[in-house]
């Protein structure tokens, strides 16, 4: 038996743009899916316009389609490729969603694609609520059912057949009124008389009432042979009520008996059987703590958060097996990784346990609900392995990087009546508040029994919070001091909370310890608890174990430390520059050691670097590291802030980073030094100052005028910047969520209204810069950079602008000595050209110019870092194609938000496509992100001119100027606030806020672009490169051989051209090496043949040099110019 | 409930190649040898720890939480603790779960059985997985333990598979579980209690009986089928119960063998058994059904197996085989209605994927008649 030989070329959908609920786990199980299916021999084909991803490159697909995904662009891709089959299981919900699509549509069968994996119809089945629930009662399972009713006669059927306790909920109802809980039929009678009236269509919804369930989850793979298994069961720590998504989760399942474990996993078994599912699926249970009975809650017949948590938690690849099994392999012909000596036909047996905890952005935005019910909030996640659970969880929340423990000495609830409401209603704050209760007496039971979280685990936060109360006692000095740190230490204690405890620094901490030997050691995770030895390096550090699990005799590390959970502002990006520079230092020949703690990603797959530290990203822990393996040093410039924010303190300790050195990035970061060096260079930036008292503010203010943008050092709630536009703005800002004080200046910069803004991402070796693109955001500045729409190449800035801005980035970068990536943010007014900013590492937008400009920023950046010069031949491409990224938002999860782009980021994703035209690109990537955005929808306008309007119509929109209440397709609204937009927000209606962005969209549809789907390698190819480095591709024009470097700057100031200006006709200065040619050193004038007096020019300056006129290709003649 | 101000014991666990694994002690105090063996089980070690086969072993848990859920005597696999003593990461001093009655620190008191927590159990798991399952000495002692005295102990410790352990934790007289259906008479050689329940909840009606019990009285009861229980120690130890077995399928009636009672039927009809290097413990292991070609995720707990080279010129066939190692994981006799498995198909700890091979039992007890 082997592989099905029919299946050549796949096609694999990907899951399109980051939002809640769909984050950087699809990325990690795509790419294994085309790792998977590239093992085997087969030609993949990806559709994704989620252009920060790390499966949208060539390394792992063999044609890359960033693309909408949607019917019309998915047909043009299938007739394009007519791939053999299609996966559909690796793109979240998009892709099942579109994958049903396409076979309801007939798109499948008429191009003859086969549905590899599990068939469309047990999709359909899982998908749809009544025929679910068939399915699952046949497999002997229960299913948590819901029957509307509109009477009470009818409900006291239901309730009867559902069984009680009843939960009554309202249909059509915002907030939950009118629900309510009946334990017999006469509570019942009651409840519904209520919720009927409450409810805008007078029916209610009769339910099993799951109260304090524990909510469980099995991942259940399926051969085509019928051999099926459970790879992970996992426990939630929240009860029922809460979305697992928002759940801290362990696994294994700690809780449940045998008997549960068990009982629970032969439904799961013969559910996946009863669905015909070939590959993967995810179980919810809700299981009774009181008695043997559960509820299935939900089937995913694909491959999802939970799964993807699930494979970092086990070892076992689930998204890899599973594309395996699609192509016809079984369980047992799937040979296990880690062991190499065994089969993927087993269930994981683990000796640590995991937790994985989310991460909540809902308190950035003030006004907005963080209580936590059925509909996931979080946007990201962290996972901790360990030994123990308050090993785990310390680590966890430590990895949150939120600024706090679990157990503080401040809490965050002012006293038991608040805690007690916080556990009965839940937010992202309830495990602070388990701690807190314990901190104020509460006892064990009666958190229980408030919250329903099972004693288990409140037993171990309590041990953690008594451990911190016996910290607070002791002294440093005291003799038994050894004891209570081992016993802190092996409970997950940070050496600076035991610091902060004994009052002294963290350092005298970790000196102490290190002197009692007090010491992690590494582990490995294998799948088999040490049965079998593993093969890969999936590491982890733990107090609670007394050996290595890997010896550190190896030499040439070089550690990698990654992004972290998932925020705004950092999202799979700085993963995609993380694997970007772990690849590019292989193939350098280091062994690269990376330390990640965010289960969703690719970089957290254990066999994508040489070692993976699956570890939080603390100075404690990453000197932990640096302890045991020694490396040659560290690169922090491409995990984002959470990596760099360790440059300063990681150099302090001796540790070599690659890269820009820190005293530059102090020069970088440091305002006061940064604005002095750009005076020397003669570049301007907004006027600025910092403050420490309102009175300074207010005469600097009056100086320069409104509006001002105000950056507090430190805050203390809410939003982090600001534009005040008067005096009572400023007023209420600096008084309310800011405090100003000499600890904690704030800086007050001119905000320049109506400027453009226009960022490059660049390289430097030291020396010189590379300039990898020049991006123009479309909405005028003032909107963050992480929610603007912005195109590449700049479509409305001048020539001389542009120039200027190549001239400043060069500039700039080499008086810092940029050795590595680099990202600097311009203001453009008119001629006018200001600095805003300039960070010293990779930058969100990295992977979007990288794509867009076909040229990997972080893999050359990788090669500076390691001490290589810019490579030769490395040029600015002067893009004849378009691409324009678009922000994704999540706006239905932040409910009570007004979702009005400013100077706080926003969104939650991003997706980029390309044209052959601007308009192309525009629209193609605001269809692309699936915000129902379409053409002859209802756009509902408010505070907009008439202009749009009119446009909008022409455009074919069915334009509304009122708001009755139905539910438009998009609401345009440029106001300053307004309840309507807050509404329809909430409702998850696509928004737009910004007037440039809609006119400049109206006016592309106007002009009725023709839409293409074309490969990533096309556009490159139609913006006149082959591959990623342009060498020697020099289609028609002049190249000057053997030119000395040192006179390549003069010739070209002969030529009356500067190096780097975007469609000059000179792209390089560099010697470039041309074989292909017959040329050694040449300088490239693109497109352009010298003139006589230009050859004579030359022939001064470098009289040796040689001039060889290129067409198609070939050297047509060369000409030496001290001869000739 | 959790309980505070617990005593504090101290313990060591000594290996026959003089290792000394320090940590605390719980459960009962004292000194016992026994062979360390380890299971990669991550639940049930109510199970496990009431298992008779675990006679005369030292059980060391790969998971390093124990204790989680309590003790629950619906759980119990026999009338109460079997194992010679145990060696965790972590104890839970604050189980949770609404069938529990006490924890596991109790229950090991009460049942005699000293216990050791705190040691680096993946690292132990990592040398017996090296070295083989070993000896050793477990001491639990409320004064520091003397390090050459246990490790003696380690050193001159008897090995518990020279004894014919089966006799040990068999039962002494006959017990009858009255069903309904047909009459199995179960060998009891340490039985694990799923497996009467799993034949007793196909309809069966079950009488145990010792495992010396003789061919004569087995034959009085007027079985329809035998099944032989799984149990401790070497088999080749059993002797008699070997030859009983040989001689009861001389009367071609139905026999089923889980664990101890598969090597029985494969002795009794000629094969060879032989031990591995560290056994097979846990309930993860995959099995294949070479007939089908299919595979199950079984529960295991074996040190010793069947020899495939000396089931080659015999009336039987392999029937499973591990998907791992390739090792036997059932016999099947070629022509009369004889078979036994390797592994557990009553579960308990463990998947209940296996569990139609009772089914397939009672049908061959239904058609030899």
């Amino acid at each position: 038996m082997s592989a099905d030989k029919s299946v050549r070329k796949v096609l694999i959908i990907g899951s399109g743009g980051i939002r809640i609920g769909q984050a950087a786990e699809f990325d990690y199980s795509g790419s294994q899916a085309l790792k998977a299916l590239k093992e085997e021999g087969i030609e993949t084909v990806l559709v994704n316009p989620n252009v920060a991803t790390i499966q949208t490159s060539h390394d792992l697909a063999d044609k890359v389609y960033m693309e909408p995904i949607t019917l019309e662009f998915m047909e043009k891709i299938i007739k394009k490729e007519r791939p053999d089959g299609i996966l559909l299981g690796f793109g979240g919900q998009t892709a099942l969603n579109m994958g049903v699509k396409l076979y309801e549509e007939g798109v499948l069968r008429k191009y003859g694609v086969r549905v590899l994996g599990t068939p469309v119809e047990s999709i359909m089945r899982s998908e749809d609520r009544e025929r679910f629930k068939e399915a699952v009662e046949k497999a002997g399972g229960d299913v948590a059912q819901s029957i509307s009713c509109n009477s009470i006669d009818e409900s006291r059927k239901a309730a009867t057949e559902i069984g009680y306790p009843i939960m009554v909920r309202p249909a059509y109802i915002l907030g939950g009124l009118g629900s309510g809980i009946a334990w017999n039929e006469n509570e019942l009678e009651q409840v519904v008389k209520k919720g009927l009236e409450h409810s805008m269509i007078n029916q209610v919804l009769i339910e099993k009432y799951l109260h304090h369930w524990k909510e469980v989850e099995y991942e259940v793979m399926r051969d085509k042979d019928d051999n099926c298994i459970t790879v992970c069961c996992m426990e939630n720590f929240d009860p029922m009520g809460v979305h697992t998504g928002d759940s801290i989760v362990v696994a294994p399942s700690q809780t449940l008996s045998d008997t549960e474990y068990h009982y629970l996993r032969k439904v799961s078994i013969n559910v996946i059987r009863e669905l015909g599912i070939v590959g993967e699926c995810n179980i919810q249970f809700a299981l009774n703590p009181n008695k043997l009975e559960h509820c299935i809650i939900e089937v995913n017949a694909r491959l999802s958060r939970s799964s993807a948590l699930a494979s970092k938690a086990t070892g076992y690849p689930l998204a890899y097996v599973a594309a395996k099994l699609s192509v016809g392999y079984t369980l047992p012909q799937v040979s296990n990784k880690i062991t190499q000596v065994t089969s993927t036909c087993f269930e994981p047996a683990l000796d640590y346990i995991v937790v994985k905890v989310p991460r909540w952005e809902a308190r950035k935005f003030p006004g907005v609900d963080p209580n936590l019910g059925s509909q996931m909030k979080a946007i990201g996640e962290v996972m901790a392995i360990g030994r123990n659970f308050e090993e785990v969880i310390q680590k966890a929340i430590r990895m949150l990087e939120i600024g706090r423990e679990v157990t503080e000495d401040s809490p965050v609830f002012e006293d038991t009546e608040k805690i007690k409401e916080e556990l009965k209603s839940p937010t992202d704050q309830r495990l602070f508040a388990v701690a807190d209760a314990f901190r104020m007496g509460m006892t064990v039971d009666e958190i229980h029994d408030i919250s329903g979280i099972d004693r288990w685990f409140l037993y171990k936060i309590k041990n953690i919070t008594d451990m911190h109360e016996k910290l607070n006692k002791v002294r440093f000095s005291d003799d038994g001091f050894k004891d209570e740190l081992v016993e802190a230490k092996k409970i997950g204690f940070s050496d600076n909370k035991i610091a902060e405890c004994m009052g002294v620094a963290p350092e005298r901490v970790r000196t102490l310890r290190k002197h009692y030997g007090i010491l992690p050691v590494v582990k490995q995770i294998d799948t088999l608890a040490a049965e079998y030895p593993a093969k890969t390096n999936y590491l982890y550090m733990t107090y609670n174990g007394s050996f290595d699990d890997i010896d550190f005799s190896e030499k040439g590390e070089m550690l990698v430390i990654g992004a972290g959970p998932i925020r705004i502002g950092s999202s799979v990006e700085f993963d995609w520059c993380t694997m970007n520079c772990v690849w590019e230092l292989k193939k350098k020949g280091y062994t690269t050691v990376v330390a990640n703690c965010n289960p969703e990603t690719v970089s957290t797959d254990y066999d994508m670097s040489d070692k993976l530290y699956f570890e939080e990203l603390s100075l404690e822990r990453m000197m932990d590291i640096i302890d045991k393996e020694k490396p040659l040093g560290a690169i922090v410039s491409v995990g984002g802030q959470t990596s760099n924010n360790l440059a300063y303190s990681l150099s302090k300790r001796g540790v070599t980073l690659f890269g820009t050195t820190g005293r530059d990035i102090d020069s970088a970061e440091d305002r006061h030094k940064f604005s002095s060096m750009l005076d020397r260079l003669s570049i301007a930036q907004p006027e600025w100052d910092s403050f420490t008292t309102m009175k300074g503010v207010k005469s600097f203010v009056e100086k320069i005028g409104y509006p001002v943008i105000i950056r507090p050092s430190y805050v203390l709630s809410g939003s982090a910047m600001k534009v005040a536009r008067n005096e009572s703005e400023l007023k209420e800002y600096l008084s309310g969520a800011v405090s100003l004080s000499r600890d904690y200046p704030v800086v007050v910069s001119k905000f320049i209204t109506g400027a453009k803004e226009v960022e490059v991402d660049g390289v430097g070796d030291g020396r010189n810069a590379f300039i990898g693109a020049v991006m123009e955001h479309i909405e005028p500045a003032g909107v963050h950079s992480g929610d603007a729409s912005m195109v590449i190449p700049p479509v409305s800035i001048s020539e001389g602008v542009k120039e200027r801005i190549y001239d400043y980035t060069e500039k700039i970068s080499r008086e810092l000595g940029i050795k590595g990536p680099f990202n600097i943010q311009y203001m453009v007014k008119g001629e006018r050209i200001y600095v805003i900013e300039c960070n010293l590492r990779a930058s969100r937008s990295m992977p979007y110019t990288s794509k867009s400009a076909g040229i990997n920023l972080i893999k050359t950046a990788t090669r500076c870092m390691t001490g290589e010069p810019l490579p030769r031949g490395l040029v600015t491409n002067h893009l004849k194609t378009y691409s324009v990224k678009f922000p994704m938002f999540s706006w239905a999860r932040f409910k009570g938000i007004d979702p009005k782009l400013g100077v706080e980021m926003v969104s939650t994703g991003e997706i980029a496509c390309m044209g052959t035209t601007f308009e192309e690109a525009l629209i193609k990537s605001m269809i692309a992100t699936e915000s129902g955005f379409r053409i002859g929808g209802n756009v509902l306008l408010n505070n907009v001119g008439r202009g749009v309007a009119e446009k909008l119509k022409k455009a074919g929109f069915n334009v509304m100027t009122e708001y009755d209440g139905t539910k438009p397709d998009v609401l345009i609204d440029a106001g300053d606030d307004s309840e309507i937009r807050r509404e329809l927000a909430t409702l998850g209606v696509p928004i737009f806020t910004q007037m440039s962005l809609i006119e400049a969209f109206a006016d592309a549809l106007l002009k009725k672009p023709k839409m293409e789907a074309r490969e990533l390698k096309e556009y490159w190819r139609l913006s006149g490169m082959e591959r990623e480095y342009k060498i020697a591709k020099i289609e028609n024009g002049t190249v000057i051989d053997h030119l000395p470097s040192n006179k390549a700057y003069e010739v070209l100031e002969v030529l009356g051209v500067r190096k780097g200006y975007p469609n000059s006709i000179v792209s390089m200065v560099t010697n470039l090496p041309s074989s292909r040619l017959g040329v050694k050193d040449v300088l490239k004038i693109e497109g352009k043949i010298l003139s006589p007096e230009e050859m004579k020019k030359v022939a001064e300056i470098a009289p040796d040099s040689t001039v060889c006129i290129i067409k198609d290709f070939e050297v047509s003649r060369k000409v030496n110019l001290s001869k000739d | 409930m959790q309980k505070n101000n617990t005593r504090i014991l101290h313990a060591a666990l000594a290996l026959r190649d003089g290792s000394v694994w320090h940590g605390k002690g719980f459960g009962a105090t004292g000194k016992i040898t026994g062979e360390v063996v380890f299971n990669t089980g991550m639940m049930g070690y109510t199970q496990s720890v009431t298992d008779p086969s675990y006679t005369g072993q030292i059980l060391a848990q790969t998971y390093p939480l124990i204790g989680n859920y309590g003790v629950s005597r619906q759980e119990f696999e026999s009338d109460g603790p079997k194992i010679q003593g145990y060696a965790i990461y972590e104890l839970c001093r604050g189980p949770s779960h609404y069938t529990s009655t006490m924890d596991v620190d109790t229950w090991l008191k009460s049942g005699g059985i000293p216990g050791i927590e705190g040691i680096d159990t993946r690292e132990l798991t990592k040398v017996l997985r090296n070295e083989g399952t070993m000896l050793g000495a477990l001491e639990v002692s409320e004064n520091p333990i003397d390090v050459s005295e246990i490790l003696n102990a380690a050193k001159t410790a008897e090995d518990p598979n020279e004894r014919n352990l089966v006799t040990e934790v068999s039962i002494n007289r006959p017990v009858t579980y009255p069903g309904k259906g047909k009459r199995i008479v179960i060998i009891d050689c340490g039985m694990k209690a799923g497996i009467s329940q799993s034949l007793l909840l196909r309809g069966a009606s079950v009488t145990r009986v010792p495992a010396e019990y003789s061919t004569k009285k087995i034959m009085d009861l007027s079985p329809d089928g035998i099944f032989i229980s799984n149990g401790p120690g070497d088999p080749k130890m059993a002797i008699k119960t070997i030859k009983t077995v040989s001689d009861l399928i001389e009367y071609k009636l139905p026999v089923m063998g889980i664990c101890l009672g598969n090597q029985i039927i494969g002795l009794s009809l000629g094969c060879d058994t032989y031990k591995l290097k560290f056994g097979h413990r846990g309930q993860n292991h995959p099995v294949m059904e070479k007939s089908t070609g299919k595979c199950y995720i079984t529960s295991q707990n074996h040190g010793f197996t069947i020899s495939p080279e000396s089931v080659k010129d015999k009336d039987v066939d392999i029937s499973f085989v591990n998907v791992n190692d390739g090792t036997v994981e059932g016999i099947e006799h070629k022509k009369l209605p004889v078979f036994g498995v390797q592994y557990h198909p009553e579960a308990r700890p463990g998947p209940v994927d296996t569990g139609y091979l009772f089914d397939k039992f009672m049908k061959m007890v239904e058609r030899s008649k």
